[in-house]
């Protein structure tokens, strides 16, 4: 029987969401905790069949589901998948449930609205990843801020009220042209439907405005440098949930967007804006990288080393090969992987002394020892080691970036070096020599909940990185549709 | 086929699947399930290798692929299987090596709280190393490559407490990255222009691209299999440890003994060897890139040598000799003697493991005492180490009849033979390396096992200090001692073939054509492994005819002339050396400073990258992107605020005023119309 799995993905964690929000204070906190896992398995599991069902010979939209929403403005309920947001969405729903276990005892104040806004979050990144009407999904995009507004705000560190404008200024700004983009576009189709925008043929100079318009909103989101500044500081101020959620998936949301507005509704213009991508993507994985060098604070270092990563990204869109494009959605889904685990890791940390500079560490792995080579583990994986999720991306990306232009190629294999170097001298420092202090000393190795949450996250950065094939699979038929859609003018006939 | 595709994959699946069972669950085990799973897993992968090798004997080799690892816009990554001679003959030796250092370690590692741990970890090195050279392609090629080196990173910080372990495992990593990082784009290179990745395919279609070029930089035409070479050599030199990428070497010491044998002295850092020998076919097609190669070899063969002399830690010696020794491999790759470069690379994987495990068996007889200084005399207190010690430093030398002289002395003679631009140099320095080698390596074994006994001084002086620390060193009572059957037998093991390898297989595998097929020499362009093969046969007629001849020839004279200097420099007059170390100051204080490539690097490149990180940080993002753009919008906005709000006075008046002015100007508009 066919049911409507997109809707279900989306409303299944946001009405569990609130359910758990009407448990209420914190004297139903284990009851706020089981409804939160209990909503996060059912969120996983609605989401499966998109990947066992999902057709991979087709690489046009599936799943589809339209309702006539606001008919004045010809405004749709419209939603459908193709093989870029499937991955995405079943790395969304996992990572919320990484996250409530995560966030278990750890959060002890407020454990229902806390969990309530994972949840509610997850429903709206699915959204986001199956809106195939241009308002719907301006809807989910700026709904989804609340929640992580809320979640930094509330249960982040010291300094979180100025993350948390910094963070919801930056990206406002960005989506409110994209709110102008839209209205122009629909102007001129009388549709919000984004595939009538697709067979819209516009000029040049008009594509470009389109172009920068949506560039404004994903290029923060991503973030490309120089418009990378609120990262760092909404993930030092975040709870741990809150930096896992907003590496592993709110940064994939802009580079989705470029792949499902930007890049084919304005082709022409990012074909002629490619150089000027490929510049500030690159200029994200060396400068980033050398910036991340010199962090102390272990979550600064790893929200640079996420834009630095996220800048492969971007390359291997713009590079306009298979192999760019397919790297970097592979390099996505690996980030998502990765930098969730790293940042759990500093939790696990974090929980236990409170701190998160590095000069407070030191010898971890002889309290420690299981946690560590977890933590190694993904360490190797954020230097992309081969046999992990990490190597993909930065492999594939690197060879289709060769094939474009070999100083492309050479200067993102740099990352071969300063990724390690920064990755491995934070493992040095953290984790390698004798005891550092004390409370190094008295530090006690992972409970049986995060061995689980850690080991969760390396079978699938092993699985990943031994066999990407089942991803690229999925993937195939949209970018090849993709690419010949690239590749084709969208210039006005005649001119 | 099938049957033996099963038995390709077991030979590296049994020591991974020993290595994760004893990673996963080795505290929960006892101790003995360590190294009794994982001797198991590599033992019988060893018999397998066996098996395998005779069967390539007897003509059959393999080339296929086992799974699909992803397939990306036609381009098909597959890890798949080459077997032929060479590979065949790498997981032989690689097996055997692993399979003694494991034996060997149950002894050397015997009180280590990490027992367990290193057992995984050389298994998943053994793993690693034949995934490497079993590949049928540059992809599986670079996952090998680079597993073996998170191996060496988790072996050379074995000992996470110590500082300059940490530091050692470190640099390694990133020194073998920058490595990569060239081997990277040449593997990059090899997909965009020939449009595969297979060993088969691109081998085929290469000599199509002999004459093609590549202008990297617009209007410099540059020879596309220079280029290729090239980049894929900067691998090499990163993993073999070639000048300059050789930095990482010497202080991986830091390991255990057991994994300076197996890792960094017979298995991985040959790996780079191995990958030159398996792109012949590409190689073939550049000379310059030959050219480059031989010299750079050259230049570790002999620089790197006179480093030996001046070092006292007893496995520093070692590992400089392996670095020379690896130089020397190079120089006969350069030379297009592939073969002989392999063969050296076999015949020194014997040798020089024995040596390392013959400098750890010491190590364990003086309690820790690394330093050569402060021994003497060991001959007496351990015989067994002693003889198969002998064994190993004459191997080395290239005594005739031993398996070093074999090999050594062909390359030496390729070189002579060879034409490229570069040989004249090369010669030169490998034969110079003759005696050096000879010197520094008897220079280790007279004041090791021969003279006076000076640990007996030595022991007073750090007896209480060192000896509840790390129990360094010899305690006030102790005297050295035999190692246990564990640590002796394979030394003995590996003293065998040490002595005996060479004379039995250097007609086979260098003129025979046990290679045929796996290795491609361009006899016409490159002539010189032709002519070593002719005069071989006219001249030598066997093996024992050409050690015989040897007696008359120059290197022959210039070993015995370094093992003569460095008896009578260390045992007869034993003052020489000092007064000569006062003498020549500067030059003692070069080579003390390694020619100054680790200060350099450090100061420049280290400090450099972490000056521009700093710098871009400070200035890029925290001054002007955040200070200036970001909140300086923010104040903008705030200022803009600050004179608008004047316009909210609450004051009737005001408001009444404004309105006033804004309906005449409104009429003004309008009725201009």
């Amino acid at each position: 029987m066919e049911y409507p799995i997109l809707s279900a993905s989306i409303w299944v964690p946001i009405i569990a969401g609130l359910l758990v929000l009407a448990t209420g204070s914190d004297r139903n906190a284990t009851l706020a905790r089981w409804l939160a896992l209990a909503g996060s398995v059912a969120g996983f599991l609605v989401t499966l069949p998109l990947w066992t069902r999902f057709d991979r010979t087709n690489g046009g939209f599936q799943f589809q589901e339209g309702h006539s929403w606001i008919p004045a403005f010809n405004i749709h309920y419209h939603l459908g998948v193709d093989g870029i947001a499937v991955p995405l969405i079943l790395l969304t729903s996992f990572t919320t449930l990484i996250v409530v276990l995560a966030g278990w005892e750890v959060i002890q104040k407020r454990v229902a609205q806390y969990m309530a806004a994972f949840l509610i979050m997850s429903g709206l990144m699915i959204g986001v990843f199956s809106a195939l009407d241009g308002i719907l999904f301006y809807v989910f995009w700026e709904a989804m801020l609340i929640p992580m507004f809320l979640v930094i705000g509330i249960w982040g560190g010291p300094n979180r009220i100025y993350a948390t404008l910094k963070f919801f200024l930056y990206t406002l700004l960005g989506s409110l042209l994209m709110l102008v983009a839209f209205i122009y576009l629909y102007h001129n189709t009388n549709s919000f439907e984004i595939v009538d925008y697709y067979a819209l043929r516009m000029p040049l100079h008009v594509q470009i405005l389109i172009f920068f318009a949506f560039f404004m909103a994903f290029a923060v989101k991503i973030p490309m440098w120089p418009v990378h500044t609120w990262l760092p500081d909404a993930h030092v101020e975040a709870p741990t949930g809150g930096s896992v959620v907003l590496a592993a998936i709110m940064l994939k949301l802009g580079a989705y967007g470029f792949l499902r507005f930007a890049m084919p509704i304005a082709p022409d213009a990012a074909r002629y804006l490619a150089d000027f991508m490929i510049t500030l993507s690159l200029i994200a994985i060396v400068y980033i990288a050398l910036v991340a060098l010199v962090q102390k604070d272990m979550k600064k270092l790893i929200a640079y080393s996420s834009i630095s990563h996220m800048g492969f990204v971007t390359l291997g869109f713009f590079i306009f090969n298979p192999l760019g494009m397919e790297g970097g959605i592979v390099q996505m889904i690996s980030h998502g992987f990765v930098s969730g685990a790293l940042f759990l890791c500093v939790g696990v940390l974090y929980d236990r002394l409170h701190s998160r500079q590095i000069a407070d560490y030191g010898g971890v792995v002889n309290t420690m020892p299981t946690f560590t080579a977890l933590a190694v583990l993904f360490a190797m994986a954020n230097a992309g080691l081969p046999g992990t999720s990490g190597f993909v991306g930065e492999f594939l990306v690197i060879l289709g970036a060769l094939q474009a232009n070999f100083w492309i190629a050479f200067v993102a294999a740099t990352t071969l070096i300063f990724g390690a170097a920064y990755t491995l001298w934070m493992v040095k420092r953290v984790y390698f020599g004798e005891v550092g202090n004390r409370h190094v000393a008295a530090l006690q190795d992972l409970n049986g909940r995060e061995l689980l949450v850690l080991g969760l996250l390396a079978v699938a950065t092993l699985a990943l990185g031994v066999w990407p094939q089942p991803l690229t699979d999925m993937t195939h038929a949209t970018v090849d549709q993709l690419l010949t859609h690239l590749a084709q003018s969208k210039l006005p006939a005649g001119i | 086929m099938t049957d033996m595709l099963t038995i390709y994959v077991l030979i590296p699946l049994l020591p991974l699947v020993a290595a994760v069972v004893i990673g996963l669950f080795g505290r929960k085990l006892p101790r003995a399930a360590a190294h009794w799973m994982t001797i198991a897993g590599v033992a019988v992968s060893f018999l397998l290798s066996c098996f395998v090798l005779k069967d390539v004997l007897a003509g059959h080799t393999f080339n296929g692929a086992v799974y699909t690892w992803m397939t990306s816009g036609g381009t098909v990554f597959e890890i798949g299987f080459l077997i032929d001679a060479l590979s065949a003959l790498m997981m032989v030796v690689v097996t055997f090596v692993s399979l003694m250092v494991h034996i060997y370690t149950i002894g050397y590692m015997h009180d280590d709280p990490g027992y367990s741990r290193f057992f995984s970890y050389i298994s998943l090195f053994t793993f690693s190393m034949l995934m490497l050279v079993m590949s049928n392609n540059f992809m599986q090629l670079f996952f090998g490559w680079e597993a073996v080196g998170l191996v060496s990173y988790l072996l050379i910080g074995f000992w996470f407490k110590r500082p300059t372990a940490i530091y050692a495992n470190l640099k390694a990593f990133l020194v073998n990255r920058v490595g990569d990082f060239g081997f990277l784009l040449g593997i990059g290179m090899v997909l965009y222009t020939m449009g595969s990745l297979d060993y088969q395919a691109v081998f085929s279609i290469a000599p199509q691209f002999a004459d093609a070029t590549v202008e990297l930089i617009p209007g410099h035409p540059w020879q596309l299999m220079t280029v290729i070479c090239l980049l894929l050599f900067v691998g090499a030199m990163g993993k073999s440890a070639q000048v300059p990428l050789h930095v990482w070497l010497p202080d991986s010491m830091e390991g255990p003994t057991p994994i300076s044998a197996l890792i960094h002295a017979a298995t991985m850092v040959t790996a780079g060897i191995f990958m030159v020998a398996r792109m012949s076919p590409l190689y073939e097609l550049s000379t310059t890139a030959l050219s480059v190669v031989m010299v750079i070899g050259a230049v570790t063969a002999l620089f790197m040598g006179f480093l030996g002399i001046v070092q006292n830690d007893i496995k520093r010696v070692v590992a400089y000799s392996t670095l020379s020794q690896l130089g020397y491999m190079t120089v006969a790759l350069g030379a297009s003697a592939y073969s002989v470069a392999i063969f050296h690379l076999m015949t020194h994987a014997f040798f020089k493991a024995l040596l390392f495990l013959a400098a750890g068996s010491v190590i364990i007889g003086m309690h820790h005492d690394q330093d050569i200084r402060n021994m003497g005399e060991l001959k007496k207190y351990m015989p067994v180490t002693w003889i198969t010690a002998l064994i190993g430093s004459l191997a080395l030398i290239g005594t005739p009849f031993l398996s070093g002289f074999y090999s050594k002395d062909s390359i030496i003679e390729a070189v002579a033979l060879s034409n490229i631009p570069g040989s004249g140099f090369a010669h030169l320095a490998v034969l110079a390396g003759v005696f050096v080698t000879a010197f520094y390596s008897f220079r280790m074994y007279f004041l090791v096992f021969h003279g006076k006994a000076r640990w007996r001084e030595a022991r007073h002086e750090h007896g209480q200090a060192a000896q509840d620390a790390h129990h360094h060193g010899l305690g006030p009572h102790d005297e050295p001692h035999e190692s246990p059957w564990v640590v002796t037998f394979p030394l003995v093991m590996l003293a065998i073939p040490s002595v005996v390898i060479g004379y039995l297989t250097i007609q086979p595998m260098l003129f025979g054509d046990f290679f045929k097929g796996a290795i491609v020499v361009n006899a016409e362009a490159h002539p010189a492994m032709h002519e070593l093969a002719h005069h071989f046969h006219t001249v030598f007629h066997s093996p024992a005819g050409m050690a015989l001849h040897a007696v008359a020839s120059l290197p022959f004279w210039l070993a015995a002339c370094g093992v003569g200097l460095a008896w009578f420099f260390y045992l007869k007059r034993p003052n020489i050396p000092e007064t000569l170390k006062q003498r020549f100051a500067v030059i003692y204080a070069i080579l003390e400073n390694k020619y100054g490539f680790d200060t350099f690097n450090e100061r420049f490149f280290a400090a450099g990258v972490r000056w521009v990180g700093d710098r871009l940080w400070r200035h890029g993002d925290v001054q002007i992107i955040d200070g200036t753009l970001v909140n300086g919008t923010a104040r903008l906005i705030g200022c803009f605020a600050a004179v608008i709000r004047h316009l909210q006075s609450g004051r009737i008046y005001h408001y009444a005023f404004a309105m006033i002015i804004g309906v005449f100007v409104l009429l003004t508009w309008f009725m201009k119309v």
